[in-house]
């Protein structure tokens, strides 16, 4: 499968300045992608508009040359920078997880998710905590493209490793795709297939 | 710096613990941080690092006095000459010590930033605010602008400008760099450096541990609500041979740039914590002593660890 963002314009009210412009990038099926710019050029807004979150002013996305779907779990998840902001705060956390379908107890033990927690609110959880199952929702919602924003900046680096691990095993035997947004160097080398660099406009050697 | 040996700031023996409603009207006390311990000398930058949820955002606001009512602290914690009590929190707090939350929400929604990170004290300091700005990249239309129209690294680099501007003695940083570039977090890292220069202390809660091997004086490991290693900066420079706790060693292992690889099994939650040492469940050199019994603090090799196994 091939998901592309064909040259995409955005910006956030009709006064203000364009965030991207005439962007272009593409992810196949067993990549993953960083994407790499300076802070504030864009890349969670390409991220979102990736997901479907915004509607670019022009270009288009599209799913093997066809656009997202608007009804449904969506083909492609987007994981968000800020867990605290990605769960319902009104919903236990069973509910967040059952919104992306039948609960999969092997995502729930290789992210350490105990049982207890299933019945608690998001705010009686650390982010840390909140993020794997912000994960494990996306893992099982059966999606074919990942998008990962920064997903793992709030995270210990042993955590950050676990979580890693699983989705690239997950990936792999999936034959998902994976977009990277990361600021971590070490971290892109160890995970990424390639490196795209928004700024530039080009793939970029790490 | 290392001709002080007074501390600025000294924590031992420091427990919180909260109390929640468990079913209908039982109540129980949930110990989120037990027999922590820290110390801070004027012009050094002690990072503290450790999993996610092992307490290191509730020690700052223990230092600060700003937990919520239903939490209960014990122990010792010492600033300067006196004994940290709430009336001399309030009246450190904002001035003597100040704080960079870990939020990006708790910039005011709807103040420009510039006013903002100016502060509430006349004169206003916008003249060395701009300097911060500048110095982090932020273009000059910034000041105007409020906080959602910023992304989350320059809201990050306005939150650690407030801080940068006070005139405060102890500056605790909860997590400041993530969403920064790497050149970001390293200039803001190395003005922390240069406060600490002047003498200043900095507590630098941080997950970019490998940025603090290289900025901090020493680095304090937090596992489960207690302190399991303190050691210089340097020992983890070194690598894994260096280092004392079994935790250490793992941390230093899991970064990308090392192995990338976990340990197994998931720090415990506050309220199913085991007996003895807390790490004993996922440790490879676990034996009935650890199982049965705190390990105390022992110094070994000019560092401070929490095992009785660690040479």
């Amino acid at each position: 499968m091939l998901l592309e963002a064909k040259n995409i314009s955005f910006r956030y009210d009709k006064k203000s300045p364009l965030v991207l412009e005439n962007q272009s990038f593409s992810v196949k099926s067993g990549e993953v992608v960083g994407l790499f710019a300076p802070s504030g050029y864009g890349k969670s807004t390409l991220a979102m508009v990736m997901a479907g979150y915004l509607r670019p002013e022009s270009g288009q996305v599209l799913l093997d040359g066809a656009p997202l779907p608007e009804k449904g779990i969506c083909p492609v998840q987007l994981i968000y920078q800020h867990p605290e902001k990605a769960i319902n705060p009104r919903w236990k956390l069973r509910r967040v997880l059952e919104e992306s379908g039948k609960l999969r107890q092997d995502v729930l033990a290789s992210f350490g998710i105990e049982q207890e927690w299933l019945d608690r609110y998001p705010r009686e959880l650390s982010g840390g905590e909140l993020q794997r199952f912000c994960v494990a929702r996306a893992l099982m919602s059966g999606a074919d493209f990942l998008i990962c924003d920064e997903i793992s900046t709030m995270l210990d680096v042993i955590t950050q490793a676990q979580i890693w691990n699983k989705i690239l095993a997950e990936a792999k035997e999936r034959n998902m795709g994976i977009v990277a947004v990361t600021h971590n160097l070490n971290l892109a080398k160890r995970i990424c297939t390639r490196v795209y660099d928004l700024a530039k406009g080009e793939e970029v050697e790490i | 710096m290392k001709a002080h040996n007074e501390n600025l700031l000294e924590i031992h023996d420091l427990s919180v613990s909260f109390r929640m409603y468990d079913s209908a009207l039982e109540q129980k006390e949930l110990q989120v941080i037990s027999d922590l311990h820290l110390t801070v000398r004027p012009g050094e930058i002690v990072a503290v690092a450790g999993s996610s949820g092992s307490g290191k955002s509730l020690l700052a606001s223990a230092i600060l006095g700003i937990l919520p009512s239903n939490a209960t602290v014990k122990g010792h914690l010492h600033y300067k000459d006196g004994e940290l009590t709430a009336e001399t929190q309030a009246k450190l707090r904002g001035s003597e010590i100040a704080l960079v939350p870990q939020s990006v929400a708790f910039l005011d929604p709807l103040m420009k930033v510039g006013k903002q990170a100016d502060g509430h004290k006349k004169p206003y300091p916008t003249e060395k605010r701009r300097g911060i700005f500048k110095r982090f990249g932020l273009p000059e239309k910034t000041e105007t602008l409020y906080p959602f129209q910023l992304s989350g690294g320059m809201a990050r680099r306005v939150l650690v400008s407030t801080a940068l501007i006070t005139e405060a003695q102890l500056i605790i940083a909860d997590e400041p760099t993530p969403g920064m570039s790497l050149e970001q977090a390293k200039e803001a890292l190395s003005m922390f450096r240069e406060m600490a220069n002047e003498g200043k202390s900095i507590i630098l809660i941080t997950h970019d541990i490998d940025l603090a091997f290289d900025f901090a004086d020493r680095i304090a490991v937090f596992y489960a609500g207690t302190t399991v290693e303190i050691a210089p900066a340097e020992d983890f420079r070194k690598g894994p041979e260096a280092l004392r706790h079994p935790y250490s060693k793992a941390l230093w292992r899991a970064l990308p740039q090392n192995e990338f690889k976990p340990i197994d099994g998931f720090q415990p939650y506050a309220g199913s914590l085991p007996t003895g040492c807390l790490f004993a469940p996922r440790c490879p050199h676990a034996t009935d002593e650890c199982r049965s019994k705190t390990p105390p603090v022992r110094e070994i090799r000019g560092g401070e660890v929490r095992c009785f196994h660690a040479t």
